[in-house]
C-alpha cells in the first residue's frame, strides 16, 4: 500500500480558517491556528461527505500538535501545555517542503 | 485494510443516556429522541433488525467495563516488550487479550515523567469504549468537552489532580477516527506486584488521563 503522505513529522501547518456548512471534523477553536504534525494516522473516508451518505475519497489524517498559549491567547498554564488534534489533510496548510 | 465503511463510533451525539446535565438542551434532546426511537421502530417494522438484537447490541455492550484497559496496562506495566507494541499498534497489542476493535483504531498514549495525557472528544464523545465500557456522564457533558481543551489544569484539579508546571499537560481531542487510551505511570511501592495485583489499583479515570494512580503504599 503507498503510505507517500504530505507532510511529515515535524513539519509546521496551519489549520485553514474557513467556516463551510456541513459535517466537520475540523473543531472551531482550532481554525487559523498553527502547529506541527506529530504522527500520520493513515487515510480515512473523509466525514464531510460519509455523513450525506455521498461518494467519498481517501484523506490522510495527521495528529497535530499545538502549543495551547498559541490557540488561546489567555492561556492559564505551563507554557508547555499542547493540545493535539486528528485533522485531515484538506484543513491543513503549509510549507511542506521543510 | 479498508477505511471507507465509515461504521466507527462517532457519536454524533445519537446515544445521550439521560444522566448529563442539559444545560438548556433539552428541546434539541427530545428531539433526537423521538427522531432515534422513529428510525428503530421503522427499522424493526420493515424487517431490517430485530428488537432482539438491538437489545442484545446493547447487552453486550453493557458487558465492556475499564477491566479490560487495566488488563492492557498492566501488562504494559510488567513487560516492556508488550509495551513497546501497544504504543506502536494498540489494535494488535490488545487484540492479544483477544480485544477486537475491527472498526476503531486505538493509540496509546503514555504518561512519562515530563507529559501528561488527558483525552477528550469536543465534537460528540468518542471513547474507547471496548477498553473502557460506556463513557461517564461527566465524560459527555459540555463542561469536561469545552473547559478541559481551554483550561485543563483547572478542570484536572477539580478532579483532585495537581501537576506541576513542569510536567506538559497534553490535550488529546479525538476529532476523528482514532481512539486514545492513557497509559498512567505506574506508582511506587508496587514493585514485585503481578499482573493482577496492579489491574486492581488501575481505573477507568486514570486511563481517560483526569487522575493518576494512586501510590500504592
Amino acid at each position: 500500500m503507498m503510505t507517500c503522505s504530505r507532510y511529515r513529522s515535524g513539519d509546521r501547518v496551519r489549520v485553514r480558517d474557513d467556516y463551510p456548512i456541513g459535517h466537520i471534523r475540523t473543531p472551531v477553536y482550532i481554525r487559523g491556528c498553527e502547529g506541527q504534525v506529530v504522527r500520520y494516522l493513515g487515510h480515512f473516508g473523509n466525514p464531510e461527505t460519509l455523513a450525506f451518505c455521498l461518494p467519498t475519497e481517501p484523506r490522510e489524517l495527521y495528529k497535530v500538535q499545538f502549543r495551547q498559549v498559541d490557540v488561546w491567547p489567555n492561556y492559564e498554564g505551563s507554557l508547555m501545555d499542547t493540545v493535539e488534534l486528528d485533522l485531515y489533510d484538506h484543513w491543513l496548510e503549509g510549507d511542506h517542503s521543510q | 485494510m479498508n477505511h471507507n465503511d465509515h461504521d466507527h463510533d462517532h457519536d454524533h451525539d445519537h446515544d445521550h443516556d439521560h444522566d448529563h446535565d442539559h444545560q438548556g438542551d433539552d428541546k434539541v434532546h427530545a428531539y433526537y429522541q423521538i427522531l432515534g426511537q422513529a428510525l428503530k421502530e421503522l427499522l424493526i417494522e420493515k424487517g431490517v433488525v430485530s428488537a432482539s438484537e438491538i437489545r442484545t447490541a446493547m447487552e453486550r455492550r453493557d458487558t465492556i467495563t475499564p477491566a479490560n484497559g487495566a488488563k492492557v496496562v498492566a501488562r504494559a506495566w510488567v513487560d516492556g516488550d508488550y509495551r513497546a507494541r501497544l504504543l506502536h499498534d494498540a489494535n494488535s497489542a490488545v487484540a492479544e487479550f483477544g480485544i477486537e476493535m475491527p472498526t476503531t483504531h486505538l493509540v496509546a498514549l503514555e504518561n512519562t515523567p515530563a507529559v501528561h495525557n488527558v483525552v477528550v472528544c469536543t465534537l460528540c464523545s468518542c471513547y474507547p469504549r471496548d477498553l473502557l465500557g460506556l463513557p461517564p456522564a461527566w465524560y459527555k457533558s459540555k463542561a469536561y468537552r469545552s473547559r478541559v481543551v481551554h483550561s485543563p489544569r483547572a478542570v484536572l484539579h477539580e478532579f483532585g489532580t495537581d501537576l506541576p508546571e513542569t510536567i506538559e499537560v497534553r490535550v488529546h481531542d479525538s476529532t476523528a477516527d482514532m481512539r486514545y487510551l492513557v497509559i498512567p505511570m505506574r506508582p511506587e511501592g508496587t514493585d514485585g506486584w503481578d499482573e493482577d495485583a496492579l489491574r486492581t489499583v488501575i481505573t477507568r479515570d486514570t486511563m481517560i488521563g483526569v487522575s493518576l494512580v494512586e501510590s500504592a503504599v
